[in-house]
């Protein structure tokens, strides 16, 4: 049985541990021993976004202690966005360590990204009877390549998935820019909550809590209406497996 | 920067100009007409995958030895004939230009797009020297009548709606034009047509210059770069120094490349390949032909990890498929380069004078760097330079820099950590500050039960 260490993204932790333990049952369906190594933080992009390296590194450093000093086959992360930190930036960041970077970069894994890539799990047993439209989160697609190992695990589910135009458009969160550019961050959300409307869709599917924050965040704002309902893959995956939902 | 441009986009910093252009619903009409069609442009562009790769190697080294280029394709160009004049600041390329202008008594200059001659701002210096300089591409002709600088290096109206392109061609025209596309294109060609015949001297930009052969390679829809290097019987073309590629054979990559990424276009209407003046025997083409090099800033940026942002081709595919830059457009950026290139060349090419904010103006998507015909990372780029340039409001970055450090110092302890979110739990999530969050979205409060609490009890 793979051995997998959670990353479970400070977001995660401290706002959303329904998502976390959702993320351990989606990974524990698929035949994955879960560990959680407890003395884990944050990957440290915020201080990244906000131009701060140096407060980043720290972090980073602290990241890498804790996993590199974790028993596993794979760490892997309810993020897009917190694992490309850890994938795309680290080795660089991380310059004076860059083969513990390399090495912690090489084991981690989103989580559709894992089940799909390295598992080779297309259907995790879950079922679903709605329909859904997918958010392609900026990081995960561009730095990882993620997006079709989401529509495969949902199509598997037997939920009908309709693209909305521009899914893969970023929603206007950007961490420190959704406070530095309140109403450029507030526009993208309405346009991508819009053409998530026009598809019908039960629910928007999407790979990172902080995008869905902000999406859901303004749709409660401006009053939800008809518009589909922002929610984690693993939230989504979770509620269909059997005795849940 | 804005001197002698009207300020279509108010604004003290980048973000208060965003929030402005946002709330503007003429520039958002603008936006919205035409914001399908530049998305189609790059798009569109994405069938020859193969090509990028080959581009970027043929920019890259180009870098490699960019002074060993230029100096080859100065004896190239001089064995043709043509006069060529290294300009190390815009203020040289202006004196090198105005004084040739002036020693030979022109009156009239008619200019093809270029923002090489933007970001020197070419047009007011000559008009300062008692010259009359006339734009010649019908987008960058509105905008010099309007008083404003390009919103987009392809399409530099686009920010303008059909009805006040009509208001101010009809005020030029000093007669009423009807909102007709074709009415008043052809009222512009009538009248540039005239511009062409009268003037004394064409000034261009170039899009390509091959060392090998030097030729210059101009790119136009609208055959006006075509007159302006013909008509008159001085040309100037200025050329920023990263614009030579060491071979002709490599304009077969780099045009279709540059074309389809700019307008979707597999080639332009017009292309342009100049190889020296007018020689004995010929009918066509200038007296003199005179090629300024520029290098205000470029050559600095050689061995550092900006070199890549040289490699740029000024196609304007980033901007096209920037959810920022399709949201506010060009003049949110009170810069000669807008959209994610401008965020990155602006503050380079300044020394970090201009535009220190524009970086932290980006949601970091990175679709700008998937579009980037020539593979330049523009995503990272923006993100290092937020820590990269100096920033003026230095007592706002010395208190950033406090609350990170604070933050890491706790946040790499598991203990910090644990105390901080408690504290966060305790205010119920009222941390001050958030009011840029909550005036537009609701706010999520901290879990009464951290996961890691969660997961400790279950698992002893």
């Amino acid at each position: 049985m793979p051995k997998v260490a959670l990353f479970v993204t400070c977001v995660a932790d401290q706002v959303f541990p329904d998502t976390a333990e959702a993320t351990v049952r989606v990974l524990e369906a698929a035949g994955v021993q879960v560990v959680f190594p407890a003395l884990q933080t944050c990957c440290g992009q915020p201080a990244l976004t906000a131009g701060e390296p140096e407060a980043a590194l720290r972090l980073a450093r602290h990241h890498l202690d804790v996993f590199d000093a974790t028993d596993c086959d794979a760490i892997v992360t309810p993020s897009g966005s917190c694992a490309a930190m850890v994938c795309h930036h680290y080795p660089e960041l991380v310059s004076d360590r860059h083969a513990d970077a390399r090495a912690v970069a090489a084991r981690t894994f989103e989580l559709t990204q894992y089940l799909v890539d390295v598992l080779g799990v297309d259907d995790i047993g879950a079922r679903l009877d709605t329909t859904v439209t997918v958010h392609d989160a900026c990081h995960g697609m561009r730095n990882l390549g993620l997006g079709h190992q989401m529509r495969t695990l949902l199509t598997a589910t037997g939920a009908t998935l309709v693209e909305m135009t521009e899914a893969d458009t970023c929603c206007g969160f950007g961490g420190v820019f959704s406070v530095g550019f309140p109403e450029v961050s507030a526009r993208l959300a309405d346009a991508k909550i819009g053409h998530a409307a026009t598809t019908s869709a039960e629910f928007m599917v999407s790979g990172d809590l902080a995008c869905l924050m902000h999406l859901d965040g303004r749709r409660r704002k401006v009053g939800p209406g008809s518009a589909p309902r922002p929610i984690h893959i693993a939230d989504l995956l979770a509620s269909g497996l059997s005795g849940r939902r | 920067m804005s001197d002698g441009h009207a300020i279509a986009t108010p604004g003290d910093d980048f973000h208060e100009r965003t929030a402005h252009a946002v709330a503007n619903p003429v520039l958002q009409k603008a936006l919205h007409n035409l914001d399908r069609r530049l998305r189609t442009a790059s798009t569109s562009a994405a069938a020859h995958p193969d090509w990028k790769d080959r581009a970027a190697a043929i920019r890259r080294e180009t870098l490699l030895d960019l002074d060993g280029w230029l100096d080859r394709l100065e004896h190239s160009l001089t064995t043709r004939g043509v006069q060529v004049h290294r300009a190390s600041t815009p203020a040289d390329a202006r004196r090198v230009i105005v004084d040739l202008a002036r020693a030979r008594g022109a009156r009239t200059v008619v200019k093809s797009k270029s923002m090489a001659t933007e970001e020197i701002d070419l047009g007011n210096a000559l008009e300062a020297a008692g010259m009359t300089s006339v734009e010649t591409d019908l987008g960058e002709y509105i905008v010099q009548l309007a008083g404003e600088r390009p919103s987009h290096m392809i399409t530099p109206a686009i920010h303008k709606t059909l009805p006040q392109i009509r208001d101010i061609l009809a005020r030029e025209a000093g007669t009423d034009l009807a909102v007709d596309r074709e009415e008043l294109t052809r009222w512009a060609r009538g009248r540039l047509r005239g511009e062409f015949l009268r003037a004394d001297i064409g000034i261009t930009g170039v899009n390509f210059a091959a060392a090998d052969t030097g030729t210059l390679v101009l790119v136009t829809n609208e055959g006006n770069g075509r007159f302006c290097t013909t008509v008159p019987r001085v040309h100037i073309a200025v050329m920023p120094v990263e614009k030579v590629i060491p071979r002709l054979a490599d304009v077969g990559i780099m045009l279709p490349l540059l074309t389809s990424h700019a307008t979707g276009q597999a080639l332009s209407n017009y292309v342009t390949m100049i190889s020296g003046p007018r020689r004995e025997g010929e009918v066509d083409g200038p007296d003199e032909l005179h090629v300024v090099f520029l290098d205000n800033r470029r050559r600095t940026l050689l061995g550092t990890k900006y070199e890549e942002m040289l490699a740029c081709i000024r196609c304007g595919a980033c901007l096209n498929v920037c959810p920022v830059y399709r949201n506010v457009s060009g003049h949110a950026y009170d810069a000669v380069y807008s959209g994610p290139m401008g965020k990155v060349l602006t503050p380079l090419l300044s020394g970090g004078a201009e535009g220190a904010d524009l970086p932290y103006g980006s949601t970091l998507c990175h679709a700008c760097s998937d579009a980037c015909p020539v593979k330049i990372p523009l995503g990272d780029m923006i993100l290092s330079l937020r820590a990269d340039v100096p920033d003026a409001h230095t007592a706002l970055r010395r208190r950033r820099r406090v609350f990170w450090s604070v933050w890491a110092r706790a946040w790499s302890t598991p203990r910090g950590y644990r105390l901080t979110t408690a504290l966060g739990r305790v205010s119920r999530g009222r941390v001050p500050g958030l009011r840029a969050w909550t005036s537009s979205r609701e706010l999520p409060r901290p879990a009464r039960e951290p996961f890691r609490d969660r997961w400790a009890k279950e698992h002893g």
